[in-house]
């Protein structure tokens, strides 16, 4: 399996460079060669369950070339990218006909898709910030990809602060690198155990918790998220809102904080992150309540979602880690489902202003019922995914002592389920308003990916039956973040 | 010393993000940025009087650990630089077009995604 392991960044990549070539003369090409690639990389994260290795690029050691690392935390990773993916570009096959160029359209979302799984695979950190960079330039191609004002506003502010995201990211990276003299995470977590901290190591923890946080969007460093996310066409806002923020945000950050610093070395960092996940839980969710965009209503709720997410990463505990991870595969089912609704509205209407929409579940019902299912799934109601992953985190609040957090998360609860009310009552139930004559159902392919993101809303809530507190896929991965898995986690050489 | 004057750099283009108001003046800024880093990470990998870290005949790998400087930094300098040159494009690209768009270089007049 090891071996295998560079064809998720190879396949999408070649793809990508593939498709500009031949489909100027066939059009059918894009579409099919994105959607198999994805069908492939989605099946190949599948069989990685379970396994582990280590894969050195160019047959070089450990500290001469970069490592490719599959563990529990990496595998949890390459299923949600490459699932949601894949719904993604099955979405996308009508979806984007209504734009010019389809072409530069997959090429761009296969190289988005090459980052995605090379941040998760790579145990080596600048390589780690060149895929970041992967993904951060495709994604800010794709957000500006419409070429209207908003786009274009939303892509220039994403892709500066991102910029100087990546830049913090950068320097933290040559103050490791200067101290430990190592770019690999595993020897890096050894020097550092053994060196213990010091000032510029303080410094470059920092530049990665600010870094890292603008790239997941935490509350004070989140003013690109509600503008970027909109604007972008709906299969790439799912994609972003779904994957990618927690991808080069929450999983970089978890690895960092867990493997490579260790919680036992910087005890107040745990108590930094609870306090970023519950301003982030609480502000994100009211201001998703007074917005009457309905992309717009759910980037707000996606940050609001992160908080959760963070709080768990917080306590620290293996409940806590649990309800995290867990939370971050449900999250980003559901919010790429309600993303894709809205997409789809905006499709049959041409408008996702809620102020226009008005009684669209008699003209579209398949919709209507997929955004009730992903709505109830986001806001907690049992027995859907969603109510499992908030009750662990909620639990696992209480478990660590932290009360007031468990009550945060219960009533902030309520409050996404009033906001995805809101959307709901004004796009689709509200017989009131005019009714939008021309919309009709969206077309089957559209359909088809709504149907089996709201299948996975039902079957992930299956994973809690195999284990409330280690549900399978889950617990390998809160084992990944508890303890380095890796083999070569004893060989502390460095040059 | 040298190190302040990289962290100058970078406050530099800080700055120039976060004061100016034309767009094209704010992607120099951030290639200012870019700048201050690449010089940093070279300044890390260098080591006064060292010779470049080629290994030139008759010369053995140990002579050439002791007098080398570090050649990781320089390549990561390098592939940073390739990221640098994609990202510039891209804003460059970006600005155009907002330009055909508002009319106007000047971010306090393109306003239309707030709250």
């Amino acid at each position: 399996m090891e071996n295998a392991l560079i064809f998720f960044v190879a396949i999408p990549l070649g793809a990508a460079f593939f498709i500009p070539l031949v489909s100027l003369t066939l059009k059918w090409v894009p579409d099919l060669l994105a959607n198999a690639v994805m069908a492939v990389l989605a099946a190949m994260a599948f069989l990685t369950i379970g396994q582990a290795g280590v894969y050195h690029l160019g047959g070089w050691g450990t500290h001469l070339g970069i490592d490719l690392r599959l563990d529990g935390l990496t595998t949890l990773m390459l299923v949600t990218i490459n699932t949601i993916g894949l719904a993604m570009a099955i979405f996308s096959v009508q979806y984007m006909a209504k734009y010019t160029s389809k072409l530069r359209y997959y090429s761009l979302f296969l190289c988005l898709i090459a980052g995605l799984n090379g941040i998760v695979l790579t145990g080596d950190l600048f390589n780690l910030y060149i895929f970041m960079e992967i993904v951060a330039i495709s994604s800010y191609a794709l957000v500006a990809f419409g070429c209207e004002h908003d786009e274009l506003e939303a892509a220039f502010k994403y892709a500066v602060l991102g910029t100087v995201a990546s830049a913090f990211i950068l320097i933290g990276i040559a103050l490791l690198y200067a101290i430990l003299g190592t770019l690999n995470m595993a020897e890096m977590a050894v020097k550092l155990a053994a060196g213990g901290m010091n000032t510029p190591i303080t410094v470059a923890l920092g530049l990665f918790l600010c870094g890292f946080g603008l790239k997941a969007a935490l509350i004070p460093f989140h003013a690109w998220l509600p503008d970027a996310h909109p604007a972008a066409p709906a299969p790439v806002s799912a994609l972003l809102s779904g994957v990618v923020i927690k991808t080069a945000g929450i999983y970089v950050l978890s690895r960092l904080i867990f493997n490579v610093f260790t919680v036992q070395l910087v005890p107040d960092l745990l108590s930094i992150l609870r306090l970023f996940g519950v301003v982030s839980m609480i502000v994100g969710g009211i201001l998703a309540i007074g917005q009457w965009d309905m992309k717009r209503l759910l980037a707000y709720s996606s940050i609001s979602q992160i908080g959760y997410i963070v709080v768990g990463l917080g306590l620290g505990t293996p409940l806590g880690l649990t309800g995290a991870l867990f939370h971050m595969l449900n999250h980003s089912v559901f919010k790429s489902l309600l993303f894709l609704n809205a997409g789809a509205v905006e499709y049959a209407t041409g408008s996702r202003d809620l102020r226009h929409l008005g009684g669209l579940s008699r003209k579209m019902p398949f919709t209507a019922n997929m955004a009730l299912l992903g709505s109830m799934a986001i806001s907690g109601i049992p027995p859907l995914n969603g109510f499992w992953s908030k009750l662990i985190i909620v639990l696992a609040c209480i478990e660590s002592g932290h009360p007031w957090l468990a009550l945060a998360a219960v009533v902030m609860s309520l409050v996404t389920l009033v906001a995805v009310l809101k959307m709901l009552k004004h796009a689709f139930y509200d017989e009131s308003k005019p009714v939008t004559v021309h919309a009709t159902e969206v077309p089957l392919l559209m359909r088809t990916a709504m149907l089996l993101l709201a299948a996975l809303c039902f079957v992930l809530t299956l994973l809690v039956l195999t284990g409330f507190r280690t549900p399978c896929l889950i617990a390998p991965a809160v084992d990944a973040l508890s303890a380095w898995a890796g083999p070569t986690a004893g060989c502390g050489m460095g040059i | 010393m040298e190190y302040a004057l990289c962290l100058v750099l970078i406050a530099i283009g800080l700055y120039g993000v976060v004061v100016k108001k034309n767009v094209v003046k704010i992607v120099i800024s951030l290639a200012i940025i870019e700048y201050g880093i690449n010089v940093l990470l070279v300044l890390i990998g260098y080591r006064s009087g060292g010779c470049a870290p080629i290994l030139e005949q008759g010369m053995t790998a140990a002579t050439l650990a002791v007098t080398g400087v570090d050649p990781l930094p320089q390549a990561l300098v390098l592939t940073a630089i390739m990221i640098n040159l994609g990202m510039l494009f891209l804003m460059v690209a970006i600005c155009i077009r907002l330009y055909e768009r508002y009319g106007t270089f000047d971010i306090t007049e393109m306003r239309r995604l707030k709250g």
